[in-house]
């Protein structure tokens, strides 16, 4: 059971995720204390170890929409977080398979801050309300990725089988 | 069945007879291109070869550009040393296609590629950027990746797992009415299609409007694409392309325009007719909140920024010191002018535009990113609001999450630094900006 920790609308851009002027900073572990950074108190607690693993954001279409910085990802990752939106941006999406932060795309979903959800294979079910939401499976091509550990696990079994 | 541009260019490069949309395929590339962001390339590169006994080696340095744009002269030394560490990083791979910080070479990234010849018709371009779908604008497959996709094409020399994209097709009509151009066009059309529209798709660009316009003008166009959401958008490569490439990009060598096939399969097709098109603004926070000019016409602003990978060039320019010549910018608005690249400012000088644009009270910088993504040179204040021809316009992209940024085009950013307040450069025009 994941608890709901933040929702947000539709449209959340990488500026809100991980705003260009912290892009100087770019290793992955360095990048999670700039996460949400303008949204003060949610930033606040992250950096208090206040949120635990695998807790949820909530968000509706397209987000992770804007720049390809991969901190937008690897800022989230960091917090272990699982985001749950009714969509994602290509770009995000990608980065996200390829650094293992886990999305869920659940295009009907309806779950307020403190909702604990029970994420499935496919399909949410909200335990908070007992409504069940459908999830979009990954295509294969993604998922190969995901299954790997990652892309650097993915690229460097190709490195090594290519020698 | 008929293939579309990108579907006829990703099977050449995976060495296909021919893919379909939803297709899997692994294309070998022909450019990458990285900005400052390299300094995370090279860490996940490095990281990649980790235990595996090889060495580290970029496929083919020569098919490998990086350019400083993004932070230009550095503002931190934190980005000082990511760019000294990426310089070593080049000169120990042999990377020449690599334009550091200079008046006469340097540039934003999505002008350098192009007027260096280094994009082609028909080639697989990625790009550490989400604009790199402005390469789409000479006929390429460009697209936007992270940081650790990009070291996988710089170990292995193709794109792993690329899923072939569904095509809109975009057919654009009608002659562009005065002081109407490209960015009200691409405006327009992502206020239709919305910031999700045409996501994990390709924007295919039709239409005479497109066929007459310049390269400069297509750039625009694709440039914005992905602010619908799109992989990539593209112009099939025609004599324009040609003539681009080989007068001002300086290409000798051999082409290969692709074209579509007339009976290609498109998920939709939208016609737009622009005979009768305002000039667009975006308002605040969201690209796709697009309205025509009078919808807030008269609205304050207190900086106008004329430049980035979307209108830096020449032409527009050219648009805006004709506006401003021999005017004054208003009391109380800031005019910041930056050229696309060093090439571009050195023609504007010629040209006189640098001179027109200091004499009204404008400040032209140094080519790069400016305060696009809100790094540095032109933060806005709490509560400020800037007018730009740049492309985005979330909550924060100035580097201030209390400001508000709109987007338009050259002509109506330089009819507002006349009057403080956003103005239809029509009346402009008509010598109606005081």
């Amino acid at each position: 059971m994941s608890t709901v920790v933040l929702t947000l609308g539709d449209d959340v851009s990488t500026d809100v995720i991980y705003p260009g002027r912290y892009m100087a900073t770019v290793l992955p572990t360095e990048t999670p204390q700039f996460a949400f950074v303008d949204l003060t108190d949610f930033n606040a607690k992250l950096r208090a170890k206040q949120v635990p693993p695998g807790s949820v954001l909530v968000a509706g279409k397209n987000f992770g929409c804007g720049s390809s910085r991969e901190q937008a990802v690897s800022t989230l990752k960091g917090h272990e977080l699982i985001v749950v939106a009714k969509g994602f941006a290509r770009i995000f999406t990608q980065n996200s398979v390829n650094l293992g932060l886990r999305l869920v795309e659940a295009p009907d979903l309806e779950a307020k801050e403190g909702d604990q959800l029970e994420i499935g294979a496919t399909e949410v079910v909200n335990a908070s309300t007992g409504k069940r939401f459908r999830i979009v499976p990954m295509p294969p091509a993604r998922q190969a990725i995901v299954d790997a550990g990652g892309l650097i696990a993915y690229t460097r079994k190709r490195l090594v089988e290519k020698r | 069945m008929g293939k579309t541009v990108v579907e006829k260019i990703l099977a050449r490069a995976a060495g296909k007879s021919a893919v379909s949309a939803g297709d899997v395929v692994e294309p070998a590339v022909d450019l990458v291109m990285s900005h400052e962001n390299a300094a995370l390339v090279i860490n996940q590169f490095l990281e990649m070869y980790k235990d595996t006994g090889l060495e580290a080696r970029i496929w083919d340095p020569s098919k490998v550009a990086i350019i400083f744009d993004h932070r230009v002269p550095a503002e931190s030394p934190k980005t000082a040393t990511n760019q000294k560490k990426i310089r070593e990083f080049v000169a120990k791979h042999r990377i020449a296609k690599f334009h550091d910080i200079r008046g006469d070479l340097g540039g934003i990234c999505h002008q350098i590629l192009p007027e260096n010849g280094y994009v082609r018709p028909g080639a697989v371009v990625l790009g550490t950027d989400s604009h790199t779908t402005s390469h789409g604008a000479l006929g390429a497959f460009a697209f936007g990746i992270g940081a650790t996709e990009m070291a996988s094409v710089w170990a292995l020399g193709t794109a792993l797992n690329v899923e072939v994209p569904a095509t809109i097709k975009v057919v654009v009509t009608g002659k562009l009415p005065e002081m109407v151009g490209p960015k009200d066009v691409i405006l327009h059309l992502v206020g239709r299609l919305t910031a999700e529209g045409a996501n994990f798709k390709v924007l295919e660009f039709h239409g005479d409007t497109v066929r007459s316009m310049s390269t400069s003008g297509r750039l625009v166009l694709c440039n914005m694409s992905v602010e619908a959401g799109a992989t990539s958008g593209i112009v099939p490569a025609d004599d324009e392309t040609l003539r681009y490439l080989r007068e001002e990009a300086g290409v000798t060598d051999a082409l290969a325009p692709v074209q579509p096939d007339a009976d290609a399969v498109y998920e939709r097709v939208i016609e737009i007719d622009v005979s009768q098109l305002e000039p667009q603004i975006a308002c605040p926070h969201t690209v796709d909140n697009v309205h025509p000019i009078g919808k807030v016409a008269g609205t304050k602003v207190h900086q106008i920024v004329i430049g980035s990978c979307t209108n830096g060039r020449l032409d527009d320019l050219e648009v805006a010191a004709r506006i401003v010549k021999g005017k004054k910018v208003a009391k109380d608005v800031r005019m910041l002018v930056f050229p696309a690249s060093g090439r571009i400012y050195a023609q504007a000088l010629l040209k006189g535009y640098v001179g027109d644009f200091v004499q009204a009270g404008a400040v032209v910088m140094n080519p790069g990113c400016g305060p696009c993504l809100g790094v540095h040179e032109g933060a806005l204040g709490d509560g400020e609001t800037a007018l730009s021809t740049t492309n985005r316009n979330f909550k924060g992209r100035m580097g201030n999450p209390t400001s508000d940024v709109y987007l338009c085009s050259p002509a109506v950013a330089a009819a507002s630094a006349l009057t403080g307040v956003i103005t239809d450069p029509r009346g402009a025009a008509a010598g109606g900006a005081r």
